[in-house]
């Protein structure tokens, strides 16, 4: 049994990405995985709040770091945009001392403390490389024979360079796919932005982004892809027929979490793998894996 | 530190900001423009952006609509030749803008930045529809009627809640300690 911290995120825990949490959870009970939720844990601060009171959003990170760092593990998490902004104020508190005496005082006032000694890490980090390919294939019910599968990556999982991946041309999810029994699809643009929060702000330039990714994997022949963010999904799945619309197109291509993909493989059920959240539907391509 | 004027106060003010030093060791090679998804929806490429901080165009730097059309999907920081954050370099522009109070600089980017922060600060958790409601009802409440059909979809599928995550009363004030005295302290720089 492997021993992890875990932070759900605003999305996964309680927003609309749910299906990845419960996904995650389940996957991980099979695999020995121990998932512990961090207790109380707030928002990571998150990329828009950091634009508009970066300190605020720094010591909304360092809180959950400082809570996290009493339990002595690894945090995991499953959102990308989370990892990123863990993993950034982690950085600059060891880079800027000046920076780093004020997010000091700031926790103080709350009676916190943190040494800097939390490593935060990403959930498909964690299912690619603390369980080896093997483990993994002799857990595997359903192997995904005939399934072709996009690996969609977008962009924080891999970039800035945190290491386990590469942020140009990724293979960890290929790699993942492959073990489940599936066949990963050339996707030249699997580590391109979906747009990210500006679907709510430039709606017009985020489908552009959109309708770029869902060509791309469509054109490499997938009948799927899987996303490892929960702001991916919620993009390329719920705004999948306005980018058809705008665009006359006919995309047609239903995207699971990979958590969500690794159940199906692991014979898991649709009470754990949360299929039916997708609104484009599933079942189909799905069909004779379920 | 002597208060600069010129070009250099403005150039002081951004390196001030961590990630906001590398400006210094830009060699206008344009690799963080050609890589960028969203530099043709820009006023200004990012490497425009980096030069005109550099020659002291204060305001023009910090209305411009660049910053707020960038994704931070860091394709430009991990290409950068001479290892700047291009990324934290943008977050760092904004945060001058909304400094100045800078609200709208031709796209309701700062506006929905704003309502985000201000539920995750206030409830320390997003709640996705209170967020969004909010946004729309600031920006452009017609654009709500336009999100409706995306919003029964999430919500035939249990994708949408109404009720936010909340802290316990014990976390919830230990936030709101840290956040106040946070403010207190004039910023990252």
């Amino acid at each position: 049994m492997k021993h992890y911290t875990y932070f759900p995120g605003c999305s996964a825990s309680d927003g609309g990405a749910r299906a990845y949490n419960r996904s995650a959870r389940a996957v991980s009970r099979v695999l020995d995985i121990d998932l512990v939720e961090l207790e109380d844990w707030n928002c990571c601060g998150s990329t828009p709040s950091s634009a508009v009171d970066e300190l605020g959003a720094h010591c909304m990170a360092a809180r959950d770091l400082a809570l996290a760092e009493k339990k002595g593990l690894d945090m995991v998490t499953p959102c990308s945009a989370c990892y990123v902004i863990f993993n950034r104020t982690n950085a600059y508190l060891k880079e800027y001392p000046h920076f780093k005496a004020k997010v000091d005082e700031a926790l103080a006032a709350g009676g916190l403390a943190y040494r800097g000694t939390v490593r935060v890490r990403h959930l498909l980090d964690v299912m690619t490389n603390d369980i080896s390919a093997d483990t993994l294939k002799s857990r595997v019910k359903k192997p995904l024979s005939g399934l072709k599968v996009a690996p969609y990556y977008g962009c924080q999982v891999i970039r800035p360079k945190l290491g386990f991946d590469s942020p140009e041309n990724p293979q960890s999810l290929d790699r993942l796919i492959a073990s489940l029994g599936g066949e990963p699809t050339p996707f030249p643009l699997k580590g391109r932005c979906c747009g990210g929060s500006l679907i709510i702000s430039e709606e017009g330039l985020a489908l552009d982004l959109i309708r770029k990714l869902l060509e791309s994997a469509a054109g490499g022949g997938a009948q799927c892809l899987v996303t490892v963010c929960p702001l991916c999904q919620t993009n390329l799945d719920a705004y999948q027929s306005r980018v058809n619309k705008k665009f006359k197109a006919g995309f047609n291509l239903p995207v699971l979490f990979f958590t969500q993909l690794m159940g199906v493989a692991l014979g898991l059920g649709e009470e754990e793998t949360g299929l039916k959240a997708g609104i484009v539907p599933a079942e189909k391509v799905l069909a004779q894996y379920i | 530190m002597e208060k600069k004027t010129g070009p250099e106060a403005f150039l002081d003010e951004i390196c001030a900001i961590p990630g906001g030093e590398g400006i210094k060791l830009c060699i206008q090679c344009g690799t963080c423009t050609a890589s960028c998804p969203n530099a043709d929806k820009m006023k200004h490429t990012p490497s425009q952006l980096i030069a005109m901080a550099r020659a002291g165009m204060r305001k023009e730097v910090l209305s411009s609509n660049a910053m707020w059309y960038c994704l931070s999907c860091y394709l430009c920081t991990v290409r950068c030749p001479r290892g700047i954050k291009q990324t934290d370099l943008m977050h760092a522009f904004e945060c001058l803008a909304v400094r100045d109070g800078v609200s709208h600089a031709g796209t309701f980017t700062p506006t929905m930045y704003r309502s985000f922060n201000h539920f995750a600060c206030a409830l320390g958790s997003l709640p996705e529809v209170g967020f969004m409601a909010w946004f729309y009802m600031l920006s452009n409440p017609l654009r709500a009627l336009r999100m409706f059909p995306i919003a029964v979809n999430l919500l035939k599928r249990g994708r949408l809640s109404i009720r936010a995550r909340r802290l316990t009363p014990e976390g919830t004030s230990q936030l709101r300690a840290i956040l106040d005295k946070a403010e207190t302290l004039g910023g990252v720089s």
